[in-house]
């Protein structure tokens, strides 16, 4: 790792030369630092005057102190890429009344997806926040996380770039005002990953297979659909977030292969975990969780029999989605038709 | 407070502040500071011994100080004092960049409403957090359901720290600069009126960008 001393030797050329990821950090400095400066640190430190430091927010002593955090930060985040989860164990605590919770160990895989049933308010908020929060028996249910069976570094709470847990609820909405190709290429830059534009065409096109009616990668993200929406965070998630874990809060039913959904999921092997009601979500999962007072009170594989109801039940949606279909495109329907 | 840490609260704002009542509604004693037509931040540091003083009457284990954080040069944060900055995730993907003192000072940094949007955006915007203020733990908090309040809390109090006293201590940055004729209740427009720490815009320079 470079020390203070070597960077201050070095020029804004010469560092954007070794770490090329500094360009971001440069760009937030508000005093006058110009990627094509030639001199080294700590001679444009000295010139610095007193008012223009004051005016942007500058300190010298903080600016290599943070210098050098966001390399070494930027060095263990570029490495880690092969740093894979894939596996989470839940071992457990106890609910809201003390009870210890009814199991030995709870093991989420890679690519294997869980639901979690029950009643709002029963606990979900917090089983999610111990995942998040990886806790090893310090939060108010004395539960612990591993990490591929093993007791996990402060990494997962502290690191940026670094979290366990990404999300996806009903109430989210995109806010900018981007197209969907810039919003993607901001996304994809905040990973610094290095195949962007092939990336960014595979969501699209995953994102449009998802949703019902199709949308151009130009499109503004705030004028797509809720379905068209809701198909982008979930390609773009499954394909460009950092995070191993994926936790979905219901898919509406409506402008949206869910299967489909929870396909891409899986095949990028995420963790897959979804609170629903929903009984064909919650029956396409391999195993599902049920919260009670707080704590998991059961948690019960996917029986064949319901794997064969689970059949069923996507025979009548599919029923349903075809009858929306029609009403959409202004047909009347006949009884013989359900 | 189920920890049995004594907590107490002080809430600096310009005109008007409700947030006394949240922290009373949570059982929290509260004292509320208005600054009026003064910089909050000049305010609060004239302000925060007597705070501290009233602090430790009281007992406090932990005194929350929150400012009112009205400008982005903000700098209310002490030396070897704990300071969170809490901004979210609707205030615009170049807020970070825009925010002085308050953000790339912190020690913890909490984004909120991550709940209304998109991951994608949530962890944009956190990477922007980290650009500016690589040293911070980021924290996201959903402000509705307490999602990460508790995990919050653990980083808060630290049994081995003790402030008996703010004299000879030190702020992280210099607050917002002023004293000028406005400063002291001139409302009149033109160069004649102007005196004392009174700075020009520079047109010419405007069209290159900076």
């Amino acid at each position: 790792m470079a020390s203070k001393e070597l960077l201050l030797q070095l020029s804004p050329v010469a560092l954007l030369e070794r770490f090329p990821y500094l360009e971001s950090f440069f760009s937030t400095v508000m005093v006058k630092m110009e990627g094509n400066d030639n001199r080294p640190l700590n001679s444009i430190l000295k010139d610095i005057e007193e008012q223009e430091a004051e005016d942007g927010a500058f300190d010298a002593e903080s600016f290599i102190a943070q210098l050098q955090d966001y390399i070494l930060q930027m060095q263990s985040f570029l490495g880690q890429d092969n740093e894979q989860v894939d596996k989470l164990t839940i071992l457990p605590g106890t609910d809201k009344s003390g009870m210890p919770e009814q199991f030995d160990a709870l093991v989420f895989e890679k690519s294997k997806i869980t639901s979690i049933v029950g009643p709002t308010g029963s606990g979900k908020s917090r089983l999610l926040a111990d995942i998040e929060w990886v806790a090893q028996g310090d939060t108010p249910t004395g539960r612990s996380i591993l990490v591929n069976d093993e007791r996990p570094t402060n990494d997962w709470r502290f690191a940026s770039g670094k979290k366990l847990v990404a999300q996806l609820s009903q109430n989210m909405n995109f806010v900018m005002d981007l197209s969907v190709t810039e919003f993607l290429e901001m996304h994809a830059r905040s990973r610094m990953i290095a195949n962007e534009n092939q990336v960014i065409s595979k969501i699209i096109e995953a994102a449009n297979e998802l949703a019902g009616e199709k949308f151009s990668p130009q499109a503004p993200i705030t004028s797509l659909s809720g379905g068209q929406s809701r198909a982008l965070m979930i390609a773009d998630t499954a394909m460009l977030s950092q995070s191993p874990v994926v936790l979905i809060d219901e898919i509406e039913n409506a402008g949206i292969d869910r299967k489909k959904a929870l396909q891409i999921l899986v095949g990028e092997e995420k963790i897959v975990l979804m609170a629903t009601h929903d009984p064909i979500l919650a029956l396409m999962a391999d195993q599902r969780i049920v919260i009670k007072n707080g704590g998991i009170q059961a948690v019960i594989q996917t029986t064949p029999q319901e794997k064969k109801l689970l059949t069923r039940l996507e025979e009548a949606d599919k029923k349903l989605q075809q009858l929306r279909t029609k009403l959409r495109s202004g047909e009347v329907l006949n009884y013989k038709d359900q | 407070m189920q920890r049995g840490v004594k907590v107490g609260a002080v809430k600096f704002d310009c005109l008007h502040t409700d947030d006394d009542q949240a922290y009373q509604k949570a059982g929290i004693p509260v004292k509320k500071g208005l600054s009026g037509s003064l910089c909050p931040d000049h305010y609060f540091v004239s302000n925060i011994e007597a705070v501290l003083e009233w602090g430790l009457n009281e007992g406090f284990d932990l005194l929350i100080s929150e400012s009112a954080g009205l400008c982005n040069r903000c700098s209310p944060y002490v030396k070897e004092i704990k300071a969170i900055c809490v901004i979210d995730n609707l205030s615009g993907i170049n807020t970070p960049k825009k925010i002085g003192p308050m953000l790339r000072m912190a020690d913890i940094v909490v984004i909120t409403k991550g709940d209304i949007v998109s991951q994608a955006e949530r962890e944009v915007f956190a990477a922007r957090v980290h650009s500016v203020n690589p040293t911070a733990i980021i924290m996201n908090i959903n402000g509705l359901t307490g999602q990460g309040a508790y995990e919050l809390s653990t980083l808060l109090f630290d049994q081995d720290k003790h402030i008996d006293s703010l004299k000879g201590r030190k702020l992280r940055f210099s607050l917002p600069a002023a004293l000028c004729s406005y400063c002291l209740g001139e409302t009149r427009i033109g160069e004649s009126y102007q005196m004392g720490n009174v700075r020009k815009i520079k047109l010419e320079e405007n069209h290159n960008g900076k």
